[in-house]
């Protein structure tokens, strides 16, 4: 033994530790990869030997390698060699070790739960400590089932340090094993008020957490967490808090009310910046969740604007950042009050932190309105011009698209300048986004009608000039714009001025070296613009325009057929072929433009981007089935039908050309120059009438300002600005010709546009153009919202749980204990399926359970009012509400004496049974048979208003008599649980659903609720357990029922506990009367003695039926059933 | 919640890690060298906010350490920024005037003081004193239980 030690140590001499490892790693910078894999080996062998002291230090290396990087997922088992290892310091190296490398995939978990188990029951609040911390990252759902229940019942450890951690990894359960969530909420609930402001603050934040997934089942928390808002001084509980509201609000209107001013206050007087955000956030979500019910909230908003604008002319960039973010959240519902601060968030266009840059974007986008679209959109291009780097240039131009196209146009007042907007776009270099302009010039066009004719010149230019977006540089995106170019030349080609001009430029051999997709559009429009020439010169007595135009096709067409691209391959040689046929005719003297124009007739309207969804599916068509034997893969690219119209345009990505951008081309021209003035012999040209360039001696010549109606047709010349000066003027003129005549203008505008929904202040900007956007296509009755369904994985989702309905037996978690005589006990009796968690306190302590007998009671009446549920939520908090004071007048009710309210039910009765003694009188004679109630529950009816009252006065009276008759017990016989109905159908009462019919006849109807078995989990499991059942008696008679008595044949079992000094067989009184059609509950107290037998107790109900003639002395058999299932129950065990 | 907290140095080396969601090895290290280039590639004076997939990264940087964590889509940023802040406290608090290197050779007690602070994502103690008192007792409890592995044997 002492030669094992010592040979230990000597081992041990030569083991490296954590510190050498390290040292060694850095030593070797050269060959880590070498020196580490000679340490796993050695860590290997020290793995291999029994000394846990080696074993820990080893797996402590092994957790700095796997930080490394590397594998260490063999050593697993070792891992949790160690993390069993009784002595703390090797525990604790375990399980670092242990939540450093474990996932759900680690197979060995399964072989940590008993240890973990142990670990958790400790008496060492460390050990147990370092398990819950282990635990909580890598939890599985298999260890969260083993383990939730001895979590749940380390929420109530002594020690506060165990509590929280506890609190906190019951989040981590919940996530992976849902069903505990119901059990372990209502101790959750209780650290809320815990006295330690660590448990508390984890409470906080576990609540927090779930109810940010699913709020409306923690509406009810809302009264306690105000509470808690109030009190808190902690700023990181506080904050959680607000966030917690923040979620609450939108479901309930009338808590942000509440929430207003106390956090206005908080904001006021808040230094703390985190607070202040989540304060000024939650003020942002109560306000837009109540846009329309408050009038006087402007106020908030305002303040809210204002210390964002502080945070955003912050010199901390982070602050900036945040306060962009946070203002961009008020600006859906409030963009006013954003709009005024325009100057500040223009400036942070300007900043050099790109996050900040895109966050103005952001907010840029809700702030336009017709009046400073163009203003805006002028600033941004701006910015286009001067930034760097391509990525933000691409979302700058993205977002001028956005903000432009948005809600259909909505701002853009003058499309003649959005056209000349997104052909100055065209000439970005290197932009990504050619397909974005591509399509929103074919949007523009299609769309608005009036715009066609500008746009069709604007586009015949671009074609024109194709050469400078198809230069020589790597500018593949752009020439995208030139497929939209050519098919709006094509398709609205009647607007063109030169159309020949334009065909022409479409059939440029420098055409060729476009991508394939833009080809065939180029010689399909190609055709239509052909087919418009004939058109024109059709009736001419020289055709020879015509003619020559057929000439110019087939000179030019033959290069498109020899293709490599099918698609430009296949139209050509169609369309050569269409006018070889056509110049022979021509020849002829025939009149073919009729015909060719109508190859190409018909409208194209848009089609809603949803529309193909929504095509309903033909009955009995399985559209994943193959019709035929699955294609190869190059097939599908010809499926493709008609990319031709398709908004997105299939990419092509593949470019074989290269383009000149202005400046580059301008540096070029010049240089030339300058080498021609030095050349003598060359002949000096005068200057070109488009641009001037500074060549010297040029500038003596007088430049004539041309003034073209028509823009300039040099791509490049920024035109959009001319647009702002003439739309300032337009607006002038129109401001001065309204003062004119009003009434006009009015109608007018009325024709102007569908979409035109901006701003009031906007409304006097009437758009340059007659503008008619074309409405979007969509299949017959359907609908353009979409339903958008959740993500089904969504992990929160298993957390949407109901968490007031009571607890039922199913839902227990599963326990393992050691300690047979709980096994035994028959504490876990339990007369059917479900505990309510409420009754479960009720027979412990007195006082608890007359609070929440009340609450439940309160919840029934109200909800018989009501009938909605969470409108609870709020009276709590709202003391003034009317719900409140009814419950503080029952509760006054119930404090005087019953007399009087037993006069009261004297005279009620007995005016109800002057009017229907006949009925009364009837089933007198079969008083044994349950018989159909129907004529008493229609009477009932009648009597509803005043019956709810008199229920409400019964039970708080019953509930003031209750801890009298606290020992009294009654019998309830489940034998047929027929669920109830004849009440609930005319007024549903939730909580009674968990009553099940025990018994019935004309005169009263027995209910015993299934869940209402309670046992003391604190007092009394060791000796017997107690079987608390619930009993409703409803007098469905006409006559008064009183004098009622309980008795049950008690078995060897289960016994009825009756008060002292009584006999075993005696009967207990119901400590009530009942008056024609109310109820009433009645609890009565079991005990039984063994689990393992079910019991069926019969008992039996005596009672005396009064009227106003005569009284009679009725009684009613009935079952109690216990089932053996119905007795488990979870035992938390207290350590 | 936070997802997941990681130091690591100028040079991209991670210093510690710590997952509060279980993922697969893979997605951790694709995880980390996303972090580190675009941590990285941050101009000095810019704001310490980036948007990651869904989920809000929060970086700040102490002496020649990051200190990096993702928060979920609703988390408060610069609730985030004071919780870093409070760890890189306790971390001097407990080694007097850190540096990088205790944490690399302490990379154990770093994380120990991190489980005192944080649990699954979640504040756990917010009191500075004693996230201090737990970090004592618990090494008192180890030194007491330390064999001979710690010291030298010879």
């Amino acid at each position: 033994m002492a030669l094992k030690i010592v040979k230990g140590s000597i081992d041990r001499m030569f083991d490296k530790n954590l510190q050498d490892l390290v040292r060694g790693i850095r030593n070797h910078k050269e060959d880590e990869a070498k020196y580490i894999s000679t340490c796993i080996d050695e860590i290997k062998q020290e793995l291999k030997q029994d000394n846990i002291a080696v074993k820990a230090n080893a797996v402590c290396k092994l957790t700095y390698l796997q930080m490394l990087g590397y594998d260490v997922s063999w050593a697993a088992f070792n891992i949790v060699e160690v993390m069993s290892s009784s002595k703390f310091t090797y525990k604790r190296i375990g399980y670092l070790a242990a939540s450093q490398c474990f996932h759900e995939g680690t197979d060995v978990i399964m072989l940590t739960t008993n240890q973990i188990r142990k670990d958790l029951s400790s008496p060492h609040q460390y050990d147990t400590g370092v398990a819950l911390t282990g635990l909580s990252c890598f939890v599985t759902p298999d260890l969260a089932r083993d383990l939730a229940n001895d979590i749940m019942t380390l929420m109530s450890h002594t020690k506060p340090y165990i509590r929280k951690k506890a609190v906190l990894i019951m989040y981590k359960v919940f996530l992976k094993y849902p069903e505990s969530l119901r059990p372990a909420f209502p101790r959750l609930k209780e650290k809320l008020e815990d006295p330690d402001p660590g448990v508390q603050s984890a409470a906080v934040n576990v609540i927090c957490e779930l109810a940010r997934r699913n709020p409306k089942n923690y509406l009810s928390l809302a009264p306690l967490f105000f509470k808690l808002m109030t009190s808190s001084t902690n700023n990181w509980v506080l904050i959680k808090i607000i966030k917690l509201f923040g979620a609450l609000t939108p479901l309930e209107p009338r808590l942000g009310k509440k929430l207003i001013e106390p956090l206005t206050n908080l904001i006021h007087s808040t230094s703390a910046m985190s607070l202040l955000y989540e304060c000024v956030n939650t003020v942002i979500a109560v306000l837009i969740s109540l846009s329309s019910g408050m009038p006087n909230h402007s106020a908030s908003i305002q303040l809210c604007v204002q210390k964002l604008r502080i945070l955003i002319e912050d010199s901390d960039q982070n602050l900036k950042y945040l306060g962009l973010l946070a203002m961009s959240k008020i600006l859906k519902t409030h963009p006013k009050s954003v709009q005024s601060h325009k100057d500040l968030i223009l400036q942070c266009l300007d900043d050099k932190d790109e996050s900040i840059r895109l966050r103005a974007l952001d907010l840029l986008y809700g702030m336009v309105s017709k009046k400073n679209l163009m203003e805006i959109v002028k600033k941004l291009m701006l910015h286009v011009d001067k930034a760097e780097g391509t990525t933000y240039r691409d979302e700058l131009l993205t977002k001028i698209i956005d903000i432009c196209s948005q809600s259909n146009y909505q701002y853009i007042t003058n499309f003649e300048w959005y056209i000349s907007i997104l052909v100055e776009l065209t000439r970005l270099e290197g932009t990504r986004h050619g397909h974005l302009i591509a399509s929103q010039m074919l949007d523009v066009a299609i769309r608005v009608k009036a715009i066609r004719g500008f746009a069709v010149a604007q586009m015949a230019t671009l074609l024109d000039n194709a050469h400078l977006l198809t230069g020589n540089t790597q500018r593949n995106g752009i020439c995208e714009v030139l497929y939209a170019a050519a098919w709006i030349c094509g398709e609205f080609s009647e607007h063109l001025e030169d159309p020949m001009q334009t065909l022409e430029a479409m059939l440029r051999p420098k055409v060729a070296t476009l991508p394939g997709h833009i080809q065939a559009v180029y010689v399909q429009n190609a055709a239509k613009l052909f087919a418009t020439v004939l058109r024109k010169h059709e009736g001419e007595t020289d055709s020879h325009a015509a003619q020559e135009t057929s000439q110019l096709l087939i000179d030019r067409l033959p290069l498109f057929v020899q293709s490599a691209n099918l698609e430009v391959q296949e139209r050509a040689s169609c369309i050569l072929q269409l006018v070889k046929y056509i110049q022979k005719l021509q020849q002829k003297k025939v009149e073919v433009a009729e015909e060719v124009t109508a190859l190409f007739a018909g409208e194209l309207n848009p089609v809603a981007p949803k529309a193909q969804k929504k095509v309903p599916v033909p009955e009995g068509l399985d559209l994943d089935a193959w019709i035929n034997k699955p294609p190869s893969e190059s097939e599908s690219e010809d499926e493709k039908p008609k990319a031709v119209f398709a908004k997105e345009e299939p990419k092509h990505s593949r470019s074989r050309h290269t383009e000149v951008d202005e400046k580059e081309l301008a540096r070029r021209r010049e240089a030339r120059k300058r080498e021609q003035a030095n050349n003598p012999f060359y002949i000096k040209a005068s200057p070109s009438s488009q641009k001037v360039y500074d060549a010297p001696g040029v500038e003596h010549i007088p430049v004539v300002q041309i003034d073209l109606s028509v823009p300039l047709k040099v791509p490049g010349m920024p035109m959009s600005d001319q647009y702002l000066k003439l739309e300032e003027e337009r607006r002038q003129k129109e401001k001065a010709e309204r003062k004119k005549e009003k009434k006009k203008k009015r109608e007018k505008r009325g024709k102007e546009r569908k979409a035109d929904s901006g701003p009031e202040s906007e409304e006097d900007i009437a758009p340059a153009h007659q503008v008619d956007i074309v409405t979007e296509e969509m299949p017959e009755n359907a609908l353009p919202s979409d339903d958008d369904d959740k993500d089904p994985n969504d992990p929160h989702k298993a957390l949407d749980i109901d968490l007031d309905k009571p607890l039922a037996d199913s839902e227990k978690l599963p326990v393992r204990t050691h300690r047979p005589e709980v096994l035994k006990s028959p504490a876990e009796d339990r007369v059917n399926e479900s505990i309510p968690q409420e009754t479960k306190k009720r027979s412990g302590k007195e006082k608890k359970e007359k609070k929440k007998g009340k609450e439940k009671d309160r919840k029934r009446s109200k909800e018989e009012k009501k009938k909605k549920k969470h409108k609870e939520v709020e009276e709590e908090l709202l003391e003034s509400h009317p719900e409140e004071a009814v419950q503080s007048e029952e509760t006054k009710e119930a404090a005087t004496p019953p007399t009087s309210t037993s006069a009261e039910e004297e005279t009620a009765p007995s005016s109800a049974a002057a009017v229907d003694t006949s009925s009364a009188a009837a089933p007198e004679s079969e008083p044994d048979e349950p018989k159909d109630a129907e004529p008493e529950d229609t009477k009932s009816s009648k009597h509803k208003k005043k019956k709810q009252k008199k229920e409400k006065e019964e039970k708080e009276k019953k509930k003031k008599k209750r801890h009298h008759h606290h020992h009294h017990h009654s019998n309830a016989g489940g034998e047929d649980s027929v669920q109830n109905g004849t009440v609930e159908e005319e007024e549903p009462l939730p909580p009674m659903s968990n009553y099940f019919l025990l018994a019935e006849n004309s005169y009263i109807k027995m209910m015993k609720e299934d869940a209402d078995q309670v046992y003391d989990i604190q007092g009394n499991h060791q000796d017997e357990s107690k079987v608390v059942v619930s009993v409703i008696f409803e007098n469905k008679s006409d006559s008064f029922l009183k004098s009622m008595e309980f008795n049950v044949l008690d078995s060897l079992n289960s016994k009825l506990q009756r008060p002292e000094g009584a006999g075993a067989h005696d009967s207990l009184t119901v400590p009530f009367q009942l008056p024609p059609g109310i109820s009433n509950e009645a609890h009565f107290v079991f005990s039984v003695q063994s689990i393992v037998m079910p019991q069926k107790l019969k008992g039996t109900l005596t009672f005396i039926v009064k009227s106003d003639e005569s009284s009679t002395h009725e009684k009613l058999d009935f079952k109690l059933h216990f089932t053996c299932t119905s007795y488990l129950i979870t035992t938390p065990c207290y350590l | 919640m936070m997802h997941f907290l990681l130091l690591f140095s100028r040079q991209g080396k991670l210093r510690l890690q710590k997952w509060f969601l279980p993922l697969p090895e893979r997605e951790r290290k694709k995880i980390v060298k996303d972090m580190t280039t675009m941590v990285l590639s941050r101009k000095p004076r810019t704001c310490n906010f980036l948007h990651w997939k869904d989920l809000k990264i929060v970086y700040k940087r102490y002496a020649s350490l990051y200190f990096c964590c993702a928060l979920e889509n609703k988390d408060n940023e610069l609730l985030a920024l004071e919780i870093l802040h409070r760890y890189v406290e306790l971390l001097d608090k407990y080694f007097g005037n850190v540096c990088e290197l205790d944490i690399i050779f302490n990379f154990e007690k770093a994380y120990f003081i991190l489980d005192e602070f944080l649990m699954g994502g979640e504040i756990q103690e917010t009191s500075k004193q004693s996230i201090a008192k737990s970090v004592e007792a618990s090494d008192m409890l180890q030194e007491t239980m330390e064999e001979y592995m710690s010291k030298p044997a010879f």
